[in-house]
């Protein structure tokens, strides 16, 4: 790059004159460094436009990392959790990766473009370590974050809208399936992804027609009552749908200064993403003496009694701090008051009562409530068109 | 003669900190300063009409917020306020800027490796790992290993458990880490040399060792150790310049009823039946006190204004051999407006912190073999600042003042003292230095204040020039400071006591000696704690 | 061949050699590997002239381990000593040499005060190296996940720092991390003196006397007075000799050795090792793995980064472990004179170095991958010992050179600031012009002459790096970061893989002990190992 090539404090994304033009709260927030809104014109509508129509959501900041070569996949799979050979080509799998010591650096979804051909999204930047893990392989590395634009379309009538903007054939496209179209000169690669629980998908384009998708999208989507939404709707969406946030939920590994702060995927209940049958990968080791000896924490849905949400709680058990919450939120579609709990073993067995210590405040003035929960199985939010295939009619 | 319990020999910001103390406990206490001014290396001076000079220390980040706010500094006057920024110009005309904004320090390092900008991220998480582990110890006294006293065991235990928190490989990293050179250090995270010379620099202020000798890592935590209202590692101008840290700390000592007498020379302090009984001054004059604290250099404090025979024939070998190494000069200099750098435009944020021209590790290390070889860099080392971007105090409107410190000046040229014309050299190898990335530069100054650690010991009374009052390797540090058995503040006669940067936890303008030597004072007399502990999880 | 061993060394140096007769007399049934045609490792002998045969990596024997040539039964085995208990004569241009021998000094220039402080410093370190031999003894303990053992030899080494008495304790708490230069200058005047031991602080390190942690460089260097020697050792046949009487040795224990067959790979299996995989193709099993070989060859090459998690292949790749000495030998058809030295003295070492500040400029060369243009030198006549080495009356001159980088700019063979000089050819002439200060004429004598850099030690003598400690042994590379924090123990990484060689604690020169060690932690883990 050339000298003094910056003299921006804040960056914008691919849409921003789009955003803007929306943005009409002008409640901005930022994102790695880009103006990001937290909301556009009511945070509420555009939570139910996730729920009941669809949303969009400009997601291209997010950390983009490509990985090709002859050894590309032998160095996912030694990197992630996963067992990288089982997402085929098309297929996007949710990860997770570790360092040597089994503590979650982060996580992200991994695309599988084509033979031995990737790219990582990521919460958090990772070229670094994406390099030494490239070490011994013969794979190449390179950050696209900023060569690819992305707009999420997540909710009921996601589908409707892009099968009218043209993109035929979507409604067959599987849950973590991704194909590729043509889009005026570009390719615009669609997957069936997203962080709202929803039936949706994610937008995939060259920054040169970013403005002209977000148009296309937005004249398709009209009938079908398109909104835009910032990170405020986002939150609560996938909060609902039992999604975590790194950095909210969890601290990434390499970023936690203090001793005993990072978490193992199972100490996150992200059991399901390790398979210990992979002969080496980052954190086995250390993982394996976790099931031997058993894990600290245990993650936790929590289903609290009222409506108060509990954030940054206590969860008390018999009267003894046992763990605080994480993310809490009221949900408005599941009508449920959900918290996510991070708790010391041997407590967060599905079943637990517990009891969350929620402070909230009304005209000034604050009051503790001491609210009985539940360790609950499964997410409150979680329907069948999310699955289906085709996602039939809304 | 009033009788003073307490006399304190120095009037530098550790020695006013103990005094406060002392003071604000109940003891009548008097602190002797041979400048006809207060401060020692903590000073503001008009040497130029109009202009304010640091001339000595220059920024204010290590200063402990809790005596700060204990002796209610800002109270009495002292105004921290925070800079944002730092740039290391290279020779190929581009720079390298710190920003305060994470992300667009992140652009910033990406412009120069996208993979270092990643690795600041886990550099800055390591290096605040080990921030993190010292930092409680600096408003503490050192435990003596060798000792079996219960409050030594029990320190030591408390010690031992911050480690064995950090697990097997941790704690590994931390040793690691403590004996490591900070150019070694930086090669372990970074590709880009402008990266690792802006950083590595931290590592060899104010010590006479290169970016490769081993234990500079340590001194670049050192560094990192300030704290601007919690932002570690933040840096800030002290409004007015570094005077005004004295100042507060004389207006805190004075408000709790203590006594500061300048020009007042020391010639020695009085031993009496083997007891602390007072100072003799130069002029004659005897005071006496019951306890003295000299807040001198262990080199000054034992081998001159000390009499051999009242101590330890082993204590004055130890203070013989006591590594207090002139590394460095300073330029203080009054421009006629502000200077431009490599085409940087005048409102960029940048120019409001350090600047810098050395580029590479390598031109950093070979500024030291000049050091080795006996004579000054002959392409110094330059922490560069221009406080009247932030102060407006210390010039006239439009007009700026500059200070430059300058690594590496020797002690000594050649084995002989320093002369004028080995100063003009020292200085033109600077003025050179900045004139190359800045045109205007030499036209803009008016007035030009050169120190080499000859100056410096003339007038601040630090031996050799050192800026921390002996270096900070780890053979010095934490129980070795200033020397093994002496660690504790208290000195081979009763009623003697340590309060400089040469006790633990060490130099730059942290006040922390100062306050824990009172602590220590303070036990002796069996009179209650008033000296504030670290605050607890930073 | 399908034959199933229950340990395979990779590597016939000194350390696998010791390592694998400890593990077979325990009645494990070993089989070492080596790639090389004869055993020992950096412990051989090489004809580098015809007729000339010289010890061509190590040089001198002054720590092997008493206990390990015990054990080894080393002396049955062939081992025999051509001199022993040799001085260190620091040459003066003028022929002023400073002789030191043990603790014995004979110097026409020394001052009385000079000599008493001597006399304090030698006892006092003496004492320290006592404590550090008795630490290098066994494993380097844990400090947090500590067990019984290593609380043991944490609360040895702990009574042993208490035994020296107050003062001596918090000396050495605060030399050990200091550099020879100053605490030279604390005790002695003579710069013959400061300097011939501040050489020794600096043999093999990357480090000047300036340079931190160089005093215990210092200590490291007189263990050997703990294990009998009073100065260096010569061995008869040169280092070759020793090594074949280790492989003797090792043999009789029924250790099966296999040489010329190179290791191309340590294969795992479940995450396990399980055996190596030779050049040929031919796999073998083995329920365990030990490498003497340094660590950046055995976790890089031989086991590859691929089959290790991502921070120890961080780790592996951080490791320091670049050479910095050189090795020079010359066949000379007939004695060499040196200006004021007689006869008898010419087998002893021969050290040039005049003064501190010599070396520290000498060091400041190999910062900026550069040579010194006036390097420091050990020097060694083996023939006056031990004549077999050259044709009749003839002799080879044998030095470590300092310092000389692992890569100039352009490689050792490119064009350097001498037109028609490669840096190869205009380094050994600086040597030469070196050596030619104190020994005129010796040019004429030269009849053969080889440079080993530090890249021709690394590829005659599978060092990566062409470092003789194979990593850098300076304080954040020793115990238990030794080779580096999370292998540590011997073990590695990777279960089943356990490492002997030099990389691993206490570290190189010919001691032994870090194979002994090893062996000693494998049979201890039993079944777990």
């Amino acid at each position: 790059m050339k000298a003094g090539s910056d003299a921006t404090m804040m960056l914008r994304t691919p849409f921003h004159a789009r955003v803007a033009a929306a943005c009409e709260l002008n409640d901005w927030g930022t994102w790695k460094g880009y103006t990001t809104p937290r909301a556009y014109t009511d945070m509420e509508l555009e939570y139910f436009a996730i729920r009941s129509t669809a949303g969009v959501f400009d997601l291209s900041p997010m950390n983009k990392y490509r990985i090709t070569g002859p050894d590309a996949q032998a160095c996912l799979n030694r990197m992630v959790t996963r067992d990288v050979s089982r997402i085929g080509v098309g297929r996007v799998g949710y990860t997770v990766w570790c360092n040597d010591a089994g503590q979650v650096m982060d996580d992200g979804t991994l695309f599988h473009l084509g033979e031995n051909d990737y790219r990582l999204c990521a919460f958090a930047r990772a070229i670094d370590w994406l390099h030494w893990c490239a070490l011994g392989f013969d794979v190449s590395i390179v950050d696209e974050s900023d060569e690819v634009a992305a707009l999420a379309v997540q909710g009921p009538t996601s589908c409707a809208t892009l099968l009218a903007m043209g993109l035929e054939g979507l409604e067959q496209l599987k849950p973590f399936g991704l194909t590729h179209f043509s889009f005026e000169g570009e390719t615009l690669m669609v997957s069936r992804t997203g962080f709202t629980g929803d039936l949706g998908y994610e937008l995939w384009i060259a920054p040169r027609q970013a403005e002209l998708l977000w148009d296309r999208l937005f004249a398709a989507g009209e009938p079908y009552l398109i909104k835009p939404f910032g990170s405020d709707a986002l939150d609560l969406a996938r909060i609902e749908a039992g999604f975590l946030q790194a950095g909210v939920d969890f601290v990434p590994a390499e970023s936690a200064v203090r001793s005993g702060r990072s978490r193992s995927p199972f100490e996150l209940g992200l059991a399901w993403l390790v398979s210990m049958d992979k002969p080496v990968f980052n954190g086995r080791r250390a993982l394996q003496r976790e099931q031997a000896q058993g894990s600290r924490y245990r993650f936790a849905l929590l289903d609290v009694d009222g409506n108060k949400p509990a954030h940054h709680s206590f969860i008390l058990s018999r009267g003894g701090k046992v763990g605080t919450v994480t993310s809490a939120a009221w949900c408005p579609t599941a009508k449920s008051n959900v918290a996510f709990a991070q708790l010391e073993m041997p407590h967060g067995a599905v079943g637990e009562e517990l009891v969350a210590e929620i402070y909230y405040q009304r005209e000034l003035q604050w009051t503790r409530v001491l609210a009985p929960c539940r360790v609950i199985g499964s997410p409150v939010f979680n329907p069948p068109r999310r699955r289906a295939v085709p996602p039939g009619a809304f | 003669m009033k009788k003073y319990d307490a006399i304190v020999i120095g009037a530098g910001h550790n020695g006013l900190t103990n005094a406060a103390y002392l003071a604000k406990s109940g003891l009548s206490v008097a602190v002797l300063e041979r400048n006809p001014y207060i401060g020692g290396a903590t000073v503001s001076r008009e040497l130029y009409p109009g202009w304010t000079y640091s001339n000595c220390s220059y920024v204010c980040s290590l200063l402990r917020p809790e005596i700060a706010r204990d002796l209610e500094l800002p109270r009495h006057g002292l105004q921290v306020v925070p800079y944002g920024g730092g740039v290391t110009f290279k020779r190929d005309g581009d720079y390298y800027g710190n920003y305060y904004d994470h992300n667009r320090q992140y652009r910033e390092v990406a412009r120069h490796s996208l993979r270092d900008a990643n690795a600041y991220e886990r550099y800055a998480t390591d290096v605040r790992k080990q921030t993190r582990l010292i930092r409680p110890y600096l408003l503490r006294r050192p435990p003596d290993p060798t000792s079996l006293k219960l409050r030594d065991l029990r320190d030591l235990a408390g010690f031992a458990r911050s480690f064995t928190e950090l697990g097997e490989e941790g704690l590994a990293d931390t040793l690691r880490f403590w004996t490591k050179s900070v150019g070694d250090y930086l090669n372990e995270y970074f590709e880009s040399d402008v990266i690792k010379a802006h950083l590595g620099g931290t590592g060899v202020i104010g010590t006479a060792l290169g970016v490769y000798s081993p234990g500079t890592a340590y001194v670049l935590l050192h560094h990192y150790m300030g704290d601007m209202d919690g932002n570690v590692g933040s840096w800030g101008f002290a409004r007015g310049g570094m005077g005004a840290v004295a100042a507060a700390l004389a207006k805190s000592v004075k408000a709790f009823g203590g006594d500061i007498i300048c020009d007042a020379d020391v010639d020695r302090i009085v031993v009496r039946h083997g007891k602390v009984s007072g100072v003799a001054l130069k002029n004659g004059n005897e005071l006496p006190a019951g306890i003295v604290v000299s807040n001198l250099d262990p080199r000054r404090t034992f081998l001159d204004i000390m009499d051999r025979d009242d101590l330890p024939a082993e204590l004055v070998h130890k203070a013989g051999n006591f590594k207090i190494r002139g590394s460095s000069g300073k330029l203080n200099i009054a421009l006629d407006g502000l200077p431009t750098f490599n085409g940087l435009d005048r409102n960029n944020p940048l120019m409001l912190g350090d600047m810098h021209f050395t580029d590479s590790l390598e031109r950093l290390e070979r500024a030291y073999d000049d050091w080795k070889a006996g004579t000054w860099s002959k392409d110094p080392y330059v922490d560069m600042l221009i406080p009247t971007q932030t102060d407006p105090t210390m010039a006239p409107p439009g007009k700026h003042m500059m200070t430059v410190f300058v690594q590496y000046a020797p002690p000594r040229i050649n084995g002989g003292e320093w002369t004028d014309a080995d100063r003009a050299g020292f200085e033109q190898s600077v003025i050179d230095q900045i004139a190359a990335h800045s045109p205007d530069f030499k036209s803009l100054i008016l007035h030009c204040e050169t120190r080499t650690p000859r100056e410096i010991e003339a007038e601040v009374g630090l031996t050799e020039g050192n800026i921390f009052q002996g270096e900070l390797t780890f053979d010095q540090l934490l129980f070795n400071r200033p020397f093994p058995g002496y660690a504790q503040y208290r000195g081979p006669v009763p009623g003697m006591y340590m309060c400089g940067s040469g006790t633990h936890p060490g130099g730059g303008v942290m006040a922390a000696p100062g306050a824990n030597a009172a602590r220590e004072i303070l036990r002796d007399l069996r009179l209650p704690d008033v000296v504030p502990g670290g605050y607890a999880d930073d | 061949m399908t034959e199933r061993h229950d340990v395979i060394v990779v590597g016939a140096g000194h350390n696998g050699l010791v390592c694998a007769s400890y593990l077979a007399r325990a009645g494990r049934k070993v089989l070492v590997v080596e790639a090389g045609d004869s055993p020992g490792g950096a412990a051989a002998t090489r004809e580098f002239a015809p007729g000339y045969s010289v010890s061509g990596c190590a040089q001198w024997v002054y720590q092997l381990h008493p206990g390990v040539s015990r054990d080894l039964e080393l002396e049955r085995h062939g081992l025999q000593w051509a001199a022993r208990d040799l001085a260190s004569v620091l040459l003066d241009s003028r022929g002023c040499h400073l002789t030191l021998s043990g603790a014995l000094i004979e110097s026409d220039q020394l001052s009385g005060d000079d000599r008493e402080a001597w006399r304090a410093f030698h006892d006092r370190t003496g004492r320290y190296a006592r404590l550090l031999a008795r630490v290098f003894e066994s494993r380097p303990p844990k400090l947090v996940e500590s067990n019984l053992a290593d609380r043991l030899t944490l609360l040895r080494l702990g009574l042993g720092l208490k035994l020296l008495g107050r003062d001596d304790m918090s000396d050495l708490m605060r030399i050990v991390l200091t550099n020879m230069y100053d605490l030279m200058e604390e005790y002695f005047d003579s710069p013959q003196l400061k300097a011939v031991l501040s050489f020794d602080s600096v043999l093999g390190a990357r480090m000047g006397p300036r340079t931190p942690g160089t005093v215990f460089g210092y200590l490291y260097r007189r263990l050997g007075e703990n294990f009998g020697y009073n100065g260096v050792a010569q061995v008869k046949g040169g280092m070759g000799a020793l090594g074949q009487a280790m492989a003797a040795s090792a043999r009789v224990r029924g250790v099966e050795l296999r040489l010329g067959c190179r290791v191309s790979s340590i294969d795992s299996v479940d995450g396990r090792a399980a055996g190596v995989t030779l050049a040929s193709g031919e796999q073998l099993r083995a329920a365990l793995v030990v490498s003497s070989a340094d660590p950046v060859t055995t976790f890089k090459g031989l086991v590859g980064f691929r089959h290790m998690e991502t921070g120890m292949a961080r780790r592996v790749s951080q490791v320091r472990c670049e050479g910095i000495a050189a090795r020079l030998h010359l066949a000379l058809d007939g004695l060499p004179r040196f200006t004021g030295l007689d006869g008898a003295r010419l087998g002893q070492r021969l050290v040039i170095a005049p003064d501190m500040n010599y070396l520290e400029r000498a060091f400041n060369a190999v910062k900026y991958r550069e040579y010194s243009p006036h390097p420091a030198l050990d020097i060694s006549i083996p023939t006056v010992n031990d004549p077999a080495g050259a044709p009749a009356g003839c002799h080879v001159l044998s030095a470590i050179v300092q310092f000389a980088p692992y890569g100039p700019p352009g490689g050792w063979d490119g064009p350097s600031a001498v037109a028609g000089l490669s840096h190869r050819e205009h380094f050994t002439a600086l040597v030469l012009d070196k050596i030619a200060e104190y020994a005129p004429g010796i040019k004429e004598q030269v009849v053969a002459s080889q440079l080993l850099t530090p890249v021709d030690l690394e590829r005659d003598y599978g060092m990566t790096g062409g470092h003789w400690h194979h990593l850098e042994l300076s304080l954040d590379q020793v115990m238990m970061m030794r080779p580096f924090p999370g292998a540590t123990q011997y073990a590695s990484g990777l279960d089943g893989l356990y490492l002997c060689g030099a990389g691993a604690h206490p570290g190189g020169g010919v001691m032994g002990l870090a194979g002994k060690n090893a062996a000693r932690e494998i049979l201890r883990r039993g079944a777990a190992a």
